[in-house]
């Protein structure tokens, strides 16, 4: 296998997602925990870019690392005793093993297929853009302002579009009834 | 290409760390480092430190931040939209119009429960 | 910055493919963080002089000429100061917290397109890319404040948190029309765009202009909005524990992000590089682009100078009930007259003069009313307190006024 700068890109994001991953389950410290879950998130982000899907990976920072990692800090500092060290292993080991290993399993069974499917074009594609580096062949990839007219057009997904404005008033209403109760 | 465009994006996410590192080693190395108890005491205006500061905080912040949540999703439809906006014509305004008067009465919600204010 | 080794390969007369890539982004990055790292060291002088002059003093004048090296004095006092890390602090947050803070505001500087064919990296999604990056610096707050162990600084980072989540809100909504307008998300494509349209977004969209000034102004946190280092009642914030080059490392950040808004919004509706002859003559657009940034500069140091520190229920109040209502309202009425007025075939100023009249008449409009209900509704808080007061016959200080209650 060559190494070409993308690989080794992918391989160092590879590394921060899984690794940093690792360590927001093992980590006994909350706060560390959301710190590590952001640098997999990060690394989430990285990924997304290699696969030439910018804007997702614009929004991964944006809204996961910005918004949802942050909204976990603050409910972390809700909890009365934040520091306090929970036990971090319980009974259920074997269970868990054997869950673990029947989900990798059953992915495995997904993707292998699919990996043969679409992988063979990758990295026919691949060969090509970087054997032509200068000009590159229009790979179709959809942009943003294919997405956004898929948004609106009506034999697009113009109702899920609405439909997800009101899934996220409603969360947001739902949101301030629960607060608002606890504090009460 | 757009990948070259991140290349750029990424060596300078690398080399980005070296402009703050850099001052900061040669200050270690050249100021003086004599640390003693009273020196590395937390310094909360002289008044002896009780406990840990990592405490509970108030819900306030919790709200705040969900709210800014639901907003920060908005915006993740409505950069496509605005990309999009000016090939599709007076539909594009009707549905992105909806979209955003339906969260707008989220924070009109949100405002007369008095979830915005600070108490 | 392609067009940047290309120029210099060209000038040094070595060949094109002589330097491994890798090396020749690492030159370009190099270059760009530099130029703009140093620019603090000048803008700080410049805002000391300014605010001086503000105040009827006069500033910095004793090292060098008008005082020019007081940054460099400066910068040299710092090299010299111990670093001080608090016994109880969690070390790695705390040790890693100013780094972050510098690498979210310098990585901002990819996307700005210098003069035709200079930028960092013409991303497709610009604009996105500055506000997540940006978006950064909250997480960088976060573990200074956790990091410390103190009370003041968690609070003080928590506080920061708020406002900086909060602010961002009415900052994209407001950036959303330029690339409304634009139809792309590409720095170099809205400014673009504004070139080819002979008139820049701001005669559009004066009312954005104005949210997305406030709004990065708060995003930065300075006075008026500078809540996070309230002196008189969290002593610093999060910065309380930091000391020497880390601490000055958040205020490089501060400066290099107050620096960079100039830029940000000169590219999103004052046309960036655009200029008369900025096509032809590449360097005059570095020049328009830098007049263009210092002007934007001066209106926060203006503010900066004239206007009291916010209470942090004002603070929220400001955003929530009235950035974020007109921020939404001046979208959707700048969408629809976009609509309603498409660009006449001839462009150019004179076409365009009805399309000027309403689009930025009714964004004006929208202003001025939001502006009108905030007035009312400031009387009415003041004339409530000062009923308040009257009958309880409290001292002048309650816990309405002086705004730490409630934390």
């Amino acid at each position: 296998m060559e190494l070409t700068w993308e690989l080794v890109a992918f391989l160092g994001f590879a590394v921060m997602t899984l690794g940093s991953g690792l360590m927001v389950v093992t980590s006994s410290n909350l706060f560390h925990s959301v710190l590590f879950l952001m640098t997999s998130l990060f690394g989430v982000a990285g990924l997304f870019v290699l696969l030439v899907a910018p804007f997702l990976a614009a929004i991964q920072v944006l809204v996961y690392i910005g918004a949802i990692a942050v909204l976990m800090l603050f409910v972390i500092m809700l909890t009365r005793q934040v520091m306090s060290r929970p036990e971090l292993y319980n009974q259920q080991m074997a269970g868990a093993l054997v869950a673990a290993a029947i989900l990798f399993l059953a992915l495995l069974f997904v993707l292998t297929p699919l990996a043969d499917e679409i992988g063979g074009d990758v990295a026919q594609v691949n060969a090509e853009v970087i054997a032509e580096a200068d000009d590159a062949p229009d790979v179709d990839y959809i942009t943003v302002e294919e997405l956004g007219r898929a948004f609106v057009t009506r034999n697009g997904f113009v109702l899920p579009f609405e439909v997800t404005s009101i899934l996220l008033t409603a969360a947001m209403i739902g949101a301030i009834v629960v607060a608002r109760e606890d504090e009460a | 290409m757009e990948l070259n465009q991140w290349a750029f994006v990424g060596v300078f996410f690398v080399l980005a760390w070296a402009f703050p590192l850099a001052p900061i080693v040669l200050n270690r190395l050249v100021a003086p480092s004599r640390p003693n108890k009273i020196k590395t005491d937390i310094y909360e205006c002289g008044v002896e430190t009780v406990g840990d500061a990592w405490g509970q905080m108030k819900v306030q912040y919790y709200l705040y931040a969900i709210i800014f949540l639901v907003f920060d999703i908005e915006m993740v439809f409505l950069f496509p939209w605005a990309v999009a906006y000016g090939a599709i014509g007076m539909s594009a305004y009707l549905a992105g119009a909806v979209f955003i008067l339906l969260l707008l009465e989220g924070l009109l919600y949100a405002w007369r429960k008095g979830a915005l204010e600070w108490t | 910055m392609e067009q940047l080794y290309i120029d210099l390969e060209n000038y040094l007369g070595i060949g094109t493919d002589s330097v491994p890539e890798v090396v020749r982004l690492a030159i370009a990055v190099l270059v760009l963080g530099t130029i703009f790292l140093l620019a603090p060291i000048l803008t700080i002088w410049v805002e000391r002089k300014v605010a001086a002059r503000f105040q009827n003093r006069i500033g910095p004048n004793r090292t060098g000429p008008y005082g020019l090296l007081q940054s460099f004095a400066d910068v040299l006092k710092l090299i010299g100061k111990e670093q001080i890390m608090p016994a109880h602090a969690d070390r790695i947050p705390f040790l890693f917290a100013p780094l972050l803070m510098v690498v979210s505001v310098i990585m901002i500087t990819a996307v700005i397109p210098l003069m035709p064919n200079y930028i960092g990296a013409d991303l497709s999604i610009g604009a996105l890319y500055f506000v997540a990056i940006g978006s950064l610096s909250t997480i960088a707050v976060v573990m200074a404040g956790w990091g410390s162990n103190n009370k003041y600084a968690l609070l003080g980072a928590f506080r920061t948190v708020a406002q900086l989540i909060s602010y961002e809100i009415p900052l994209v909504f407001s950036l959303l029309v330029p690339v409304l307008f634009a139809g792309t998300m590409s720095m170099v494509g809205i400014t673009q765009a504004q070139a080819d349209l002979d008139y820049w977004y701001i005669f559009l969209a004066p009312a954005s202009f104005l949210i997305f000034l406030f709004s990065n102004l708060a995003e930065i946190g300075r006075t008026p909005f500078d809540l996070l280092e309230a002196e008189s009642e969290l002593v610093a914030g999060y910065q309380i524990e930091y000391s020497a080059m880390p601490w000055g490392m958040f205020m490089l950040s501060e400066f290099l992000h107050a620096f960079l808004i100039g830029p940000l919004v000169a590219v999103l509706f004052l046309g960036g590089w655009d200029g008369p002859f900025a096509e032809d003559v590449p360097v005059l657009g570095v020049v328009y682009l830098v007049i263009k940034s210092m002007a934007v500069y001066f209106l926060g140091m203006w503010m900066r100078a004239t206007l009291p520190r916010f209470r942090i229920d004002q603070l929220m109040e400001f955003n929530w009930k009235f950035l974020v209502p007109l921020s939404i309202a001046n979208l959707l009425i700048a969408s629809f007259l976009w609509e309603l007025f498409p660009e006449p075939a001839g462009g150019g100023l004179v076409d365009n003069f009805p399309r000027f009249i309403v689009m930025g008449g009714s964004s004006l409009f929208t202003l001025m009313v939001g502006l009108e209900f905030l007035r009312r509704k400031s009387v009415e808080d003041r004339e409530r307190i000062a009923r308040l007061i009257d009958e309880k016959n409290y001292p002048l200080a309650t816990a309405d006024q002086t705004g730490v209650a409630g934390d």
